[in-house]
């Protein structure tokens, strides 16, 4: 038997988690798993594609459900973009389902071109994005994800903090006409929203008001960004937190309130310092001319630790702990 | 329209294709002489398509894999009335919707290629479509020889087996050219029908050139329950001497002195067909 993986949260960050009434969920994965079956219920022209994926986008019970509905294309990522490009033009409703790190890497250019460039309304599932893999290594991990698909035109880009957020982002995918990209981790998420909280995709989502920190965070990171900002607040700064679920297009009036109204921002992402949010928001920010003390804490440019996720996590500061150091010597 | 008649539209084809490839200052001469054929056969005999029903969610679809011979597609898409052939002489200019690849921009054109390894595995996915809605349509693309040594075709031959896609269709442009010479010293790719058979296709080898033979071919599934890979031997540069089998003329552009010259040899074959008309 392996060990069991360690915890995400230190005692500490689960005592705040408490405080605040988090409620720990299930993973993202299995919110977005769960949603398509009931979308595809609905609609029979919804199709689902995987890439010997079916396990680890947690399609299993889709592929019981709805056999008709799921195509196998074998481990063939660039194959598995082409189908599901082919399946948008001719009428369906696709979502192709595959591992972040080779989907945006090795099949990059039939998502630039047979999804984004011909305009298909394909959706793309990323799987087990950023270090969701860990010890796996970095031909596992997609810390270039967002760089690249930035770059993209003609595509929505979609990292959800929690389950509601997830399930919103299928939602709003399953309807739309044009391309969308959703980039899941795989463990096991606190909500982190009230029930009345509406979810538009393009449109950030204020977790935290206040004007001391702003963090911006996306996907799996906000969570630790709204433990820092409790925690700090039991040290008399005032953080905001804003969960940037889209990447692209970026809410740049919500960047730009959080730039000219906080002290500070603190960018927040499972990615690679280069090409990820925290370039995008200081484009924004610098663009308007806001200037403000900023950092972005994500992946520098180096072969990344072993361990798990959470260790990878806890050894770039992506944690309660670490995020609440950098945003207190930001205002200090 | 008897194959003489295809044949007399073929020479005009071809001259439009070479001026509008002169007029762009850019373009791919030699793959569209050597695909011309196939296109007029596929646009005029086979494909159950025409501007008024390019909507249709039954109608057949032609996804171009070797985009680059987008040229000879816009000059049978223009003939055919997807738009006006006056616009051919706008391709590769300065903001022209017509790329030098494919765009769904165009009027008749389904996805956007020029990428290669691209076509095959779109077409699955409408196969697939077809097949799902019970829909009698069919899917064909066109490959160029070439571009089967990208890695994607074959995971797309693979698949296309895998699901017995009879109502898909691969056309292979065997010119055996490419842009640095010939493709046997680039990358040997042969026996190509051996490898399709292997892949579980049913193949037909024809030439490229021969109207009655790519009709024959292209009509109707090779095999039931299997998809189809006709490999259509042409020449490439077909039509004008000084082009055909140079490799040098795959993105060739004519000067005025080459192009008038070419546009001389086809007037010159228009008049022997319709003296034989």
């Amino acid at each position: 038997m392996s060990a069991p993986a360690p915890s995400m949260f230190t005692p500490a960050a689960k005592a705040v988690a408490e405080k605040i009434g988090l409620k720990m969920g299930r993973a993202n994965l299995d919110e977005f798993s769960a949603t398509l079956i009931e979308l595809a219920k609905a609609n029979p022209n919804l199709i689902a594609v995987t890439s010997d994926s079916r396990g680890s986008g947690k399609l299993g019970p889709f592929a019981q459900a709805l056999p008709k509905q799921l195509v196998e294309v074998g481990i063939a990522e660039q194959n598995l973009v082409g189908i599901t490009a082919g399946l948008a033009a001719a009428g369906k409703k696709s979502f192709g389902v595959s591992p972040s790190c080779f989907l945006t890497a090795r099949s990059l250019e039939q998502i630039k071109n047979d999804i984004c460039y011909s305009d298909v309304p394909a959706t793309l599932i990323g799987i087990s994005s950023g270090v969701s893999y860990g010890a796996l290594g970095s031909t596992h991990h997609s810390l270039h994800d967002f760089a690249v698909l930035r770059a993209i035109n003609n595509l929505t880009l979609i990292a959800p903090a929690d389950n509601f957020e997830s399930r919103e982002a299928i939602r709003f995918a399953a309807k739309a006409t044009k391309p969308v990209f959703v980039r899941f981790g795989k463990a096991a998420m606190f909500g982190l929203h009230r029930a009345e909280t509406k979810f538009e995709a393009g449109k950030a989502i204020t977790l935290r008001e206040g004007d001391d920190v702003a963090f911006i965070g996306t996907g799996e990171t906000v969570v630790h960004c709204l433990l820092a900002a409790e925690f700090l607040a039991t040290k008399g700064l005032n953080c905001r937190v804003l969960s940037l679920h889209t990447i692209k297009p970026l809410d740049a009036a919500s960047i730009l309130r959080a730039g000219r109204e906080c002290r500070a921002v603190v960018t927040v992402e499972e990615h690679s310092v280069n090409g990820g949010i925290g370039e995008a928001v200081a484009s924004v920010l610098m663009q308007a001319g806001v200037s403000v003390p900023f950092r972005i804490v994500g992946f520098p440019d180096e072969e990344t630790v072993t361990g798990a996720q959470a260790d990878i996590f806890r050894h770039y500061g992506i944690s309660m702990e670490g995020l609440s150091k950098v945003a207190a010597k930001l205002v200090k | 329209m008897t194959d003489r008649e295809l044949q007399l539209k073929a020479v005009h084809l071809r001259q439009k294709t070479l001026e509008a490839i002169y007029e762009a200052g850019a373009g791919h001469t030699g793959g569209g002489l050597s695909c011309l054929d196939i296109l007029n056969v596929l646009y005029n005999r086979i494909l159950k398509v025409s501007p008024e029903t390019f909507g249709s969610p039954t109608r057949d679809r032609y996804v171009q894999s070797k985009g680059h011979s987008v040229e000879a597609l816009y000059a049978v898409l223009a003939d055919r009335g997807y738009f006006p052939e006056a616009d051919l002489k706008t391709i590769c200019h300065y903001k022209s919707h017509y790329v030098g690849h494919p765009t769904r921009h165009i009027p008749g054109i389904e996805m956007n290629t020029g990428a290669l390894g691209h076509g095959l595995p779109i077409c699955i996915g409408m196969a697939l479509a077809a097949k799902m809605d019970g829909a009698a349509f069919r899917v064909f693309t066109l490959l160029g020889d070439g571009e089967l040594a990208e890695g994607s075709n074959w995971e797309a031959a693979m698949a296309a087996g895998h699901y017995d896609l009879d109502n898909l269709t691969v056309i292979i442009d065997h010119n055996t050219l490419q842009i640095s010479g010939h493709t046997r010293d680039v990358m040997s790719n042969e026996p190509l029908d051996e490898k399709w058979r292997a892949f579980g296709w049913a193949v037909k080898t024809v030439s490229g050139h021969d109207y009655a033979a790519l009709t024959e071919a292209l009509s109707q599934p090779a095999e039931a329950g299997k998809p189809t890979c006709v490999i259509a031997n042409t020449v490439k540069g077909r039509g004008v001497s000084f082009m055909e089998n140079v490799a040098k003329w795959h993105h060739g552009v004519p000067s005025e002195a080459e192009l008038k010259q070419a546009l001389a040899e086809l007037a010159a074959a228009e008049a022997t067909l319709k003296g034989a008309l």
